[in-house]
């Protein structure tokens, strides 16, 4: 069987992960998710891997769920469905993870983009939620990932007629951090990977777990949970290490300690 | 294939599109906007074609949108002219702007209209000396479309672009050239000549090197200063792994003359 997602070996801490159904625009069906599960459950033993590259091809990133499938489940077999599993396995992913986006990201493919820490797009991508045009809505957290992030009217627009948003309407409305030439796409959220990779994995950690936070509590408890991660981090080896390379003006080893 | 209102030849790696209806002086209707977008959509993709040249047949170039295509009974409900430029014009405009090779538009009689804005939108424009430009819309009570109202301003400058398009004056070739905003003119038997020993030129040079000059460019309009020199750079990554910088720089060191593939 062809390998669903190619998985380059983690070189200078990062994990390459392709989406590989090119004949199916990498479609997200339910195989494709749980073997993307499988490999970030691997990725968050493997002490080697330190953030996370996610990419489909030049044309397409991922053109939505798999229709087929999805047509022949009915209200039961949906609510009996591991999808929603699988999404909530790839947000508890606890490493920094980057989607690098050319081509189309529709229905599904928009949302695992949403499910991602930072995006960076080449100027031919597009995203759309044309969930709609099937007389359906985003069921894996597009309408709620999109509002938090761009607001309740263009998500209203977006969701409710599945018009195009091009790299720049993403990257103006804070849906990417960076739009680059198609051709430089990987290489550019690589070297990004790859900047994070060389920083104290504990510090990533707990960046990531307290700006994830601002969606699940208050300002306060935020704020709470935040300095409760500031202290905790006095306690590892890297903090030490990041402060005392500072002032012998030299580059810091960190370790993960 | 076979074309009703266009020309179509391949000669040297450079693809010849001639708008070919000379009676009304090969304006625009429906039938030549399908043959032509099917024309260069093909050769945008198409490797073989490394330079594309417009030109027209007879005496014009092009007037643009024929009037006798449209609903002009005063009586007549308003026609929607916006559906006409969405549907074809702006596409055309968009297929020649991002053509991944240069497009040369040799003006060989009077441009107006449309038709002087779609030569505005090439890379490159020789017109024959007895050619002009006629931002004609104004005297209709219309806006210059096709891009008209982006590239004036950009190639002239606001002052002049205010006049060409509020007047709807001839502007002859030569003054067009010291204006700046085409880059020839030659002797009217001479322009076929000129063009194809260009277009030649041009066909034989890295055609993929040469899309990303056309590219960034054109980006140029739209980005900061920090912006372009960013793209700059990034460009010269792409171009410095490309074949053609590979065959160039040997054959520099080789004291040969170079020979490009466009890739």
């Amino acid at each position: 069987m062809q390998e669903l997602i190619k998985a380059s070996t983690a070189t200078d801490g990062v994990l390459l992960l392709t989406l590989n159904r090119p004949e199916k625009r990498n479609a997200l069906n339910n195989a494709t998710l749980q073997c993307l599960c499988e490999l970030l459950e691997e990725a968050e033993h493997n002490a080697q891997v330190k953030a996370v590259v996610l990419t489909g091809n030049a044309q397409c990133f991922a053109a939505g769920a798999d229709l087929s499938e999805l047509a022949a489940m009915d209200a039961v077999t949906l609510q009996l469905d591991i999808r929603p599993k699988l999404w909530q396995k790839i947000d508890a992913f606890s490493k920094p993870l980057i989607s690098a986006v050319n081509g189309y990201a529709l229905g599904a493919g928009f949302e695992l983009v949403l499910h991602s820490d930072m995006v960076v797009c080449g100027e031919n991508a597009r995203f759309a939620l044309p969930e709609i045009t099937l007389g359906m809505l985003p069921g894996a957290g597009g309408t709620q990932r999109l509002a938090r992030l761009v607001g309740q009217q263009l998500t209203m627009r977006w969701a409710m007629t599945g018009e195009m948003i091009s790299a720049k309407q993403a990257e103006q409305h804070g849906i990417c951090s960076q739009v680059v030439p198609t051709e430089l796409t990987v290489e550019y959220a690589v070297q990004l990977a790859a900047k994070i990779a060389k920083q104290a994995p504990l510090a990533i950690r707990v960046i990531k777990q307290s700006i994830k936070s601002i969606h699940e509590t208050t300002l306060s408890q935020g704020i709470k949970f935040e300095r409760q991660n500031f202290v905790w981090l006095a306690a590892t080896k890297d903090r030490n290490e990041g402060i005392n390379a500072f002032f012998e003006k030299r580059k810091p080893v960190f370790r993960g300690e | 294939m076979d074309y009703q209102t266009i020309l179509v030849e391949v000669k040297n790696a450079v693809g010849y599109l001639t708008f070919n209806r000379p009676k009304s002086l090969n304006s625009f209707n429906v039938d030549m906007h399908t043959e032509v977008a099917a024309v260069l959509k093909q050769w945008s993709s198409d490797p073989a074609i490394r330079c594309v040249v417009i030109s027209g047949s007879g005496r014009g170039f092009c007037a643009g949108q024929d009037l006798g295509d449209r609903v002009v009974d005063p009586n007549a409900a308003s026609p929607d002219l916006s559906y006409s430029i969405q549907t074809y014009y702006n596409p055309l405009i968009k297929t020649i702007a991002n053509m991944p090779k240069p497009v040369i538009c040799a003006v060989n009689g009077v441009a107006a209209g449309a038709g002087a804005n779609i030569a505005l939108a090439c890379d490159l424009v020789i017109a024959a000396k007895s050619a002009n430009f006629v931002q004609a819309f104004c005297r209709l009570g219309l806006v210059p479309d096709s891009g008209g109202t982006w590239f004036l301003p950009q190639l002239v400058g606001p002052a002049r672009a205010m006049g060409l398009s509020l007047l709807g004056d001839k502007l002859p070739a030569q003054t067009a050239k010291e204006w700046g905003m085409i880059w020839d003119v030659a002797e009217d038997n001479e322009l076929t000549d000129k063009v194809t020993q260009l277009a030649e030129h041009l066909a034989k040079q890295p055609t993929f090197g040469l899309s990303l000059i056309k590219k960034a460019i054109r980006q140029s309009s739209d980005n900061s200063f920090e912006e372009q020199l960013q793209l700059e750079a990034d460009f010269q990554r792409i171009a410095g792994r490309s074949e053609d910088y590979r065959e160039g720089v040997q054959a520099f060191m080789q004291k040969r003359s170079a020979n490009f593939q466009g890739r």
